[in-house]
């Protein structure tokens, strides 16, 4: 199905990644958003606040970020695509409806524009140390999907990913920005709508008395469906069966949560979003994402003027972790490199992942600004080595 | 007596009661002498006598005993998550008006946890049904203190008695905006079912907070007798005083129970602030959502 165009602001754009992360979440077919103000990622619902009434929508300022994370979740079982937008300490606060989303199989976008932390941090500062409290930050076995933009085009493009992900395996789907990419401006270009594919939300075609609302497909995700239509469901965040109703059953907890995990099994084989340059004969691997992916680029470019083969493995999906693919690169490499505004959160992965095939070397940063590439570099050239 | 009445039943026959109610789930989780099935009886005869689309009535719960509603309530229902079913519901009702939706849950819930919500709610008119059955304690974790648990009760979490002033919910949702507000206990029945058919039918805000017995908790560790017991204090305590300033109606551990319908008042309500708003502003290139809002 292609986009709505009353949402789509066809044309070449100037904007910042918060504004053009407004725009795709627009053009995918959100028409509620409900969010709590906090830096740096306010523009978004900023943006989202001045376009809806003229695109057909509601907007609201919660009181705070618990009660934004749970709007957007009452707006989807009404019927509408919804998202909320945080950064750090907000993020924090809507962990535990990032769990009620994952549990009820809540299709919405949880934005995320990260800043410095721990706590309040630094709030107008770049960081990308939110990227295992985005997988594990609610309590519980679950899965999300969560995808890093690296440019203002792709915080449109991957927004539109997000909410369509989102409806396909009914996730919640968090977009990892950081600060630098939230506020740089570039080029943006917004297609045409028939250009824009969008995956609309799958409602049952069963009647009432047939239908069960967690009752999976072969996909293992449940069709839809939502309040005021006649079919008197019920939705808790309990353990519940395929009916709706609680169930305390240590079988249906395991049925369930298994099931939670298992229906994102696509997105880690084969269907993640990656970007590579020059793995054929890499011998060092450069893992990267969001703004840290940018200063990456330099760093490979200054490492292959050296003569060093250093590739490019940036991860767009980074979960569920394309491990099969850092699997397979790490049978024929020496070493990866990964750079990241923290201290050491995806590198985890990459280990995993490696499992000591190849040596993985992080490139920590507290975060606050980006990395000078030479510190990448020597990284590089020892790993080479 | 006459002697055509007879015990009974005819083939066929149902509590009227069980057309709202998911009879596939009983038996309840509720306790003997529990007020919460009782404040559900109302609630269904009030979906009876309001004669609203049942299809359009939505019910969101927060967590605890009566968060448990929703999950009896055969309608669109949402159990969600503790203290926030409040904006669940003003997100439902902003992306759908036609919907009706009624928050069911308690005073831990709706007024500790959840306090900031219903506050915003009110102030903001959101065209919501809260209704709040106040046993005065947190029966599901074990009885614990709420802000509403009266000075001088016992609980699992004040065993020396409970000294922290409590909330007037009534006169907090007054000052915080509530197009509606009034009290009853599970004595007063045909009351209760009077004004949830009443908010049924009124725009914004509405609240109705149901004082209710926890026999198995409160009650007991209280020393307050059972359930028939504190029925007939409920009897014996109340006052009905319609229009009553809710600043007189605060509640004690044995005092008296002003119950009555408070406040009834008629203020523009969210979506009807909204949509002045935008066509003032905005004319015809204001877009109203797809389910209409500006009535």
């Amino acid at each position: 199905m292609h986009a709505d165009p009353k949402g789509v602001l066809t044309g070449v754009h100037f904007l910042d990644g918060d504004h053009s992360c407004c725009e795709g979440a627009l053009a995918a077919g959100a028409r509620f958003a409900a969010g709590y103000p906090i830096t740096p990622s306010t523009e978004v619902v900023e943006r989202f606040a001045s376009r809806i009434p003229t695109v057909g929508g509601i907007f609201i300022q919660m009181e705070d970020e618990l009660a934004a994370s749970i709007a957007i979740q009452g707006a989807a079982w009404a019927g509408v695509k919804a998202f909320t937008v945080t950064s750090g300490p907000g993020f924090s606060l809507m962990m535990e409806h990032i769990g009620l989303a994952a549990m009820t199989e809540t299709p919405c976008v949880f934005v995320n524009v990260q800043r410095g932390g721990p706590s309040t941090g630094l709030p107008t500062l770049p960081g990308q140390a939110d990227m295992m409290q985005a997988r594990w930050g609610s309590h519980g076995d679950y899965g999300i999907i969560a995808l890093c933009p690296n440019s203002p085009q792709e915080c449109f493009d991957l927004t539109i990913q997000a909410f369509n992900l989102s409806e396909e395996f009914r996730v919640p789907v968090m977009m990892m920005l950081d600060e630098c990419v939230g506020h740089m401006t570039e080029k943006v270009v917004i297609p045409e709508p028939d250009q824009i594919e969008i995956t609309p939300r799958r409602y049952t075609k069963l009647p009432p008395e047939e239908y069960q609302p967690f009752a999976p497909r072969e996909d293992l995700v449940p069709d839809m469906v939502r309040a005021g239509e006649g079919y008197r469901f019920h939705i808790t965040g309990l353990t519940h069966d395929e009916r709706g109703y609680p169930n305390m059953g240590t079988e249906a907890q395991d049925r369930l949560v298994r099931r939670l995990l298992a229906k994102l099994k696509p997105l880690s084989n084969g269907r993640a979003l990656w970007e590579t340059e020059n793995l054929e004969d890499a011998d060092v691997v450069v893992v990267s994402y969001g703004i840290t992916s940018r200063v990456a680029q330099r760093a490979i470019q200054l490492a292959r003027a050296r003569g060093i083969r250093a590739g490019k493995f940036r991860l767009i999906t980074a979960w569920p972790f394309p491990a099969e693919r850092i699997r397979e690169l790490a049978g024929r490499v020496k070493a990866f490199v990964v750079p990241e505004l923290n201290l050491g959160q995806m590198v985890l992965e990459v280990e995993r992942a490696a499992a000591g095939q190849a040596k993985v070397i992080p490139v920590s940063h507290a975060g606050g600004t980006v990395h000078n590439p030479d510190t990448i570099l020597k990284a590089i050239v020892e790993a080479a080595r | 007596m006459t002697e055509t009445t007879t015990l009974e039943i005819p083939e066929g026959a149902q509590n009227p009661v069980e057309p709202f109610l998911r009879m596939d789930r009983m038996p309840h989780i509720w306790c003997p002498g529990c007020g919460i099935g009782t404040t559900v009886n109302c609630f269904t005869r009030a979906l009876l006598d309001s004669k609203v689309n049942l299809d359009k009535v939505a019910v969101v719960s927060g967590i605890g005993c009566t968060g448990r509603v929703a999950g009896y309530a055969r309608l669109d229902s949402f159990h969600t998550t503790h203290g926030r079913a409040i904006p669940f519901a003003t997100g439902m009702k902003l992306a759908n008006p036609e919907l009706q939706v009624v928050v069911y849950s308690g005073d831990g819930d709706l007024f500790a946890i959840g306090g900031n919500h219903f506050i915003h709610a009110a102030r903001r008119n959101m065209d919501l049904k809260v209704i709040c059955v106040n046993n005065m304690t947190y029966a599901m974790t074990g009885g614990q203190s709420s802000s509403t648990t009266p000075a001088q009760s016992i609980s699992a979490t004040a065993p020396y008695g409970a000294f922290e002033p409590t909330f007037n919910l009534v006169a907090l949702a007054e000052a915080a905006g509530a197009s509606y507000v009034a009290r009853w206990t599970t004595f007063h029945v045909k009351q209760l079912s009077r004004s949830m058919t009443e908010v049924l039918h009124k725009k914004g805000f509405c609240f109705i907070e149901v004082l209710s017995p926890c026999p198995t908790l409160y009650q007991r560790r209280n020393k307050l007798g059972d359930a028939l017991e504190t029925m007939k204090y409920y009897k014996a305590a109340s006052k009905i005083r319609n229009g009553a300033p809710t600043s007189e109606t605060a509640l004690s551990m044995k005092g008296e129970i002003i119950v009555g319908k408070f406040v009834d008042r008629d203020r523009p309500d969210y979506l009807e602030l909204m949509c002045h708003q935008y066509t003032e502003q905005l004319g015809e290139r204001y877009h109203e959502q797809e389910v209409p809002a500006c009535g």
